[in-house]
């Protein structure tokens, strides 16, 4: 068997795999917040934003294909490790007892089916326009032509408190993934040594946090009337 | 003590199997868990019925062969001691027990409460030792180890492969025994030549065997009597990554002389 294709079937490196393209989404997660968090420089500045990343042309889709891409590697691996973990323990036992694992651990296999769900909410809310078509329709006058009201759409979508607890409830859950995902990939690639013995276990908590704190600090701020 | 037990039993590799109840009188809390199983087994054999099978050997904790999940936890309640080190003082009066074997699809049972750790034993023979030519004995210490890679080498090298680690981990995986052994070897000199290639081989071995992945739950580092170190399964991921991929392989021989 090839190199490659050995490795990419084997359980270690079907988890490395996870683990670079865990990376990568983390990468996205968090460069799509700093995007999103100009919102609060105003309407200006938001819709500039936008409107660069839709002037990127060619570039904008070699990065919708490569995140495309990281998210299929690594639910294609998730499915396959899964899969051959539930047939690895044919008879449950009667009584377990957990002493180290955690509830996001536990956990991984939901939260990622609802992040996918999320996410396809997300693109049909702001990228296809198929949830507020009124809202997705906005426009901004700037010198004379009309562009995109990015901030506008957004500023609608979430003053409805329905579809705002539905984004903060999707974070939560994102939070819980990453919680676990982001210090797993770390044991995964193999960083070890007394250095970042006991730092493992908390660069994912951390970090989700952060992420949570974040994209929740939008709709909570269009709620409360602070960006309007 | 007066405790209720509830065992499996399974009358082989085939049968279905199911809890059986035992209510024990009297037991003192001195015995070892095994103590108590062998006294439940002599009133068995005086009523005329099959004892239960379990499997035990130096009852002193270094051979690995005991392997009951009490409660939910292989090796019972107590953390790095294996079943046999185990004491009815940990338990209380009126206590019910569930003693189960472990449950993994590359560990059937046989019998009750013994599983077949064979798949331990062919992970090993893929890889899990060092070359050694014959010749005359080498001048001692004439390979230098520093004392903090003798210490990691040892640490990893104390697991007795009991498979309590798969036992625990949620998806029945073997990471934390193939990652004790690969440690054992890699700190060392000895252990340098065959590096990758035992890594690669081992790690083909334990997924053929029908073994789950390692999603980072560290269950096994908790249920593990010789209190092997999670760290070593980071030390696995990264020998696995460069012996599978970069690592060079030795060239084929040609025909056969």
């Amino acid at each position: 068997m090839n190199r490659w294709r050995a490795f990419f079937v084997s359980t270690i490196g079907s988890k490395i795999v996870m683990a670079v393209t865990g990376i990568l989404l983390l990468l996205f997660v968090l460069g799509h917040l700093v995007g999103n968090l100009q919102i609060f420089l105003g309407r200006t500045a938001l819709n500039d934003y936008a409107e660069g990343l839709r002037k990127l042309g060619p570039l904008l889709w070699v990065a919708r294909i490569g995140l495309l891409a990281a998210f299929l590697l690594h639910i294609d691996a998730a499915v396959r490790l899964t899969l051959r973990s539930q047939a690895a323990r044919p008879v449950p036992y009667a009584k377990t007892r957990h002493s180290a694992t955690t509830y996001a651990a536990r956990t991984m296999v939901v939260s990622g089916i609802l992040v996918v769900l999320y996410v396809l909410y997300h693109l049909m809310h702001f990228t296809w326009g198929w949830v507020a078509p009124q809202a997705f329709a906005l426009t901004e006058t700037v010198d004379g032509a009309a562009r995109h009201d990015v901030y506008g759409m957004v500023v609608a979508g979430f003053q409805q408190p329905l579809i705002a607890i539905v984004y903060v409830v999707a974070q939560a859950v994102l939070a819980m993934h990453l919680s676990h995902g982001a210090s797993s990939l770390l044991q995964t690639l193999g960083v070890r040594g007394p250095l970042f013995e006991n730092v493992k276990n908390y660069v994912g908590p951390a970090f989700a946090l952060l992420v949570f704190v974040g994209y929740v600090s939008i709709p909570a701020a269009v709620l409360l009337g602070i960006v309007k | 003590m007066n405790l209720t037990l509830h065992v499996w039993r399974q009358k082989g590799p085939h049968d279905k199997g199911g809890f059986e109840t035992h209510r024990m009188s009297d037991v003192s809390p001195d015995m070892s868990f095994l103590e108590m199983i062998d006294v439940l087994n002599e009133t068995l054999i005086a009523a005329g019925k099959e004892p239960i099978a379990f499997d035990h050997d130096c009852r002193e904790g270094i051979c690995g062969m005991c392997s009951m999940v009490i409660n939910g936890r292989p090796h019972g309640p107590e953390k790095g001691t294996t079943t046999c080190q185990l004491h009815m003082r940990k338990f209380r009066d009126g206590d019910e027990i569930t003693i189960e074997p472990w449950r993994a699809k590359a560990f059937p049972v046989l019998k009750d409460l013994c599983v077949d750790r064979g798949a331990f034993d062919r992970i090993i023979q893929a890889g899990g030792y060092v070359s050694v030519n014959t010749g005359s004995v080498q001048d001692a210490n004439c390979l230098p180890v520093s004392k903090v890679a003798a210490d990691a080498a040892f640490d990893a090298a104390t697991c007795i492969g009991c498979g309590a680690c798969v036992a625990a981990c949620p998806n029945g995986a073997a990471m934390l025994f193939v990652a004790a052994k690969i440690s054992h070897l890699a700190h060392l000199p000895q252990g340098q030549p065959e590096r990758h290639l035992r890594v690669t081989a081992m790690v083909e071995q334990m997924d053929h065997e029908a073994f789950g992945h390692c999603t980072n739950h560290f269950e096994c580092g908790e249920a593990c009597p010789k209190d092997i170190s999670v760290e070593n399964i980071a030390l696995l991921n990264a020998d696995y990554a460069k012996g599978a991929l970069w690592a060079a392989r030795p060239k084929q021989l040609s025909g056969d002389g």
